[in-house]
């Protein structure tokens, strides 16, 4: 009786030791990481700014280590007045853009289809597999050299390397995509008389978007990572050979500045991906 | 329309470390057209396993599978199938989905919609019609798959536990409206199913099935559903002697089983 009591006299419910904590309405209990962020990610930005700012105010590091954030953005507004080495900004930007979207759309032309080959046929599979997962973890930078020699110093070597980063996890996501599909959906189709190629079409490709595009978000990230290395030779535009002839004259806020262009570009572009996400692949994980 | 299962047996083959799975030994089994055929079981007797035999998604490891004299060598628009575990497309909506069979043969989509629309009626999913499956409770995408398989009008129609997921009502109106269909159509039906009196009421013949190794341990003929489609009551076939005599021997036929499993 008297546990009972006590039990009840208990004022709000307390949360149990070890168990998910409680949902707000219209949630569903237990789902991981479920929660609002943004206040939280917007908070933290600003104390890295504030941080930042705060350090460089108070002279505790030299500007030619880290410039203050305002020298960052002024030397920003004079790159989009004045241009860098006398080509203007938004050329330095687009010619980066194209490089990287040019090789990305080409990955995704091939490796798509290829990824979705590979995971349907154990020939295509057989031949492909040992290639791609043999350059795969190389680092760029390594067959740079090699780009150069086979294909010169002009634009094919900087897109095709970009394009093989971005190929590689493209690929991988589509091949691993054709398992998402259930056994049942596929017997489904099968028993209302589908043929092989229409399985591949209204199965298992619809089946596969989610990791095909976590694959193509993944992947243009490789891109970007990789333009720095594609301009670092015989480039004379683009915002990776912005950052690496600045840091040559040590214009440190001006290395600071593009990778800021590049983090924004990168990240507009991650958002697009995550609206199209929502919009084609709502079901996501939810059946 | 005959289907005839010939001394079928299906073993899995060993996983690393464990034997064998003999999940079906020896069946004979004949399913005419407007035959009902009922398979009641524990669970892991192969139920699914035979299900899956006569869609044609397997291959007996001995026996034959016969239809209309030539065997299955897989499966095909003859036979449709509810399936015991989600097999909707998640991004098609109902309507859809329930006409996805007629797509995939080609059927252009005014006229996949008319027929699709007729049975989202019958099976009550008309205010969901153009609602993404992924939203919809366990008992109405079960639906949606009963609609779906028999948009097609198969002459097989194989069903694993299709109706589980329904509250009591809505399973009572789907038991009698899947015998209907049935009785205007004269299809063939595999029907699988874990409730006792479910089987009774529904088959023309009931497969009572025993695990390890799966097989067929008892069959009845059964006149119940003969007798709902002449004209009486659900509820007063349920309640009439022969029914919960019988039901009382299945039941103990199954219980004996699992006791001797446990
Ligand atoms: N793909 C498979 N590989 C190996 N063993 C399998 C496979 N499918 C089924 N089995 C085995 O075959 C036996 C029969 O399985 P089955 O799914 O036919 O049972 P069931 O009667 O449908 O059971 P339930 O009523 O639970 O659905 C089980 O022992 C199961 O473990
Ligand atoms: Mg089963």
């Amino acid at each position: 009786m008297t546990d009972l009591r006590e039990t009840a006299a208990k004022p709000a419910p307390r949360r149990q030791r070890g168990k998910a904590r409680p949902v707000k309405p219209g949630e569903i209990y237990g789902v991981p990481g479920q929660g609002d962020t943004h206040w939280l990610s917007i908070a933290a930005i600003i104390g890295f700014f504030f941080i930042w700012w705060f350090v460089t105010h108070m002279g505790w590091v030299k500007p030619l280590f880290v410039p203050s954030p305002q020298a960052v953005l002024k030397k920003f507004f004079d790159v989009l007045q004045n241009g860098f080495t006398n080509i203007p900004f938004w050329e330095h930007m687009a010619v980066s853009t194209a490089r990287v979207f040019g090789a990305f759309l080409l990955a995704c032309l091939i490796g798509i289809p290829l990824g979705l080959a590979m995971g349907m046929n154990p020939v295509v599979r057989g031949i492909f597999d040992p290639l791609i997962e043999f350059y795969r973890p190389i680092p760029p930078l390594a067959y740079l050299p090699l780009m150069i020699i086979w294909f010169g110093i002009g634009e094919t070597s900087k897109v095709l390397l970009i394009f093989l980063s971005v190929l590689a996890p493209v690929t991988l996501g589509a091949r691993s995509g054709v398992k998402s599909a259930a056994i049942e959906q596929i017997h489904a189709a099968y028993s209302f008389g589908a043929t092989r190629w229409q399985v591949l079409w209204q199965v298992i490709f619809p089946s596969a978007l989610p990791e095909i595009l976590t694959a193509m978000r993944i992947g243009v990230g490789f891109g970007w990572t990789t333009l720095v290395a594609a301009e670092m030779v015989a480039a004379t535009e683009g915002l990776g050979f912005m950052v690496l002839t600045a840091s040559q004259f040590l214009q440190t806020s001006t290395v600071i500045m593009g990778i800021f262009v590049i983090a924004a570009i990168a990240y507009g572009f991650d958002m697009l991906m995550r609206w199209l996400e929502r919009r084609i692949v709502p079901w996501k994980g939810r059946m | 329309m005959a289907l005839h299962i010939d001394q079928a047996s299906v073993i899995f083959p060993a996983a690393d470390r464990q034997s064998p799975t003999e999940a079906l030994r020896g069946i004979d089994l004949t399913i005419d057209s407007g035959d009902f055929v009922v398979a009641l079981g524990a669970s892991g007797c192969g139920k699914s396993t035979l299900l899956n035999l006569i869609a044609g998604f397997l291959q007996p490891t001995t026996g034959r599978i016969l239809l209309d004299g030539s065997p299955v060598t897989g499966p095909g628009a003859d036979r449709s199938v509810v399936f015991q575990k989600h097999a909707l497309m998640p991004w098609l909506n109902v309507v859809d989905n329930v006409a996805f069979g007629l797509k995939l043969q080609g059927v252009p989509e005014a006229a996949r919609h008319k027929v699709a629309d007729r049975f989202i009626d019958l099976l009550g999913l008309k205010d969901f019609r153009t609602a993404p499956v992924y939203k919809l409770s366990g008992g109405m995408q079960q639906r949606v798959g009963i609609a779906r398989a028999l948009t097609c009008d198969p002459k097989v129609l194989l069903m694993d536990e299709p109706l589980g997921a329904l509250d009591a009502l809505t399973r009572e109106r789907a038991q009698e409206l899947i015998l209907n269909i049935w009785d205007t159509t004269h299809k063939a039906v595999f029907f699988i199913t874990h409730s006792v009196e479910e089987a009774l009421f529904m088959g023309t013949k009931l497969i009572v099935m025993s695990p390890r190794p799966g097989r067929v341990t008892h069959r009845f003929d059964l006149p119940f559903s003969r007798r709902f489609l002449a004209g009486e009551s659900a509820r007063h076939v349920k309640a009439s002697a022969e029914f919960i005599a019988l039901r009382e021997k299945v039941l103990g036929i199954i219980f004996a089983d699992e006791e001797a499993a446990a």
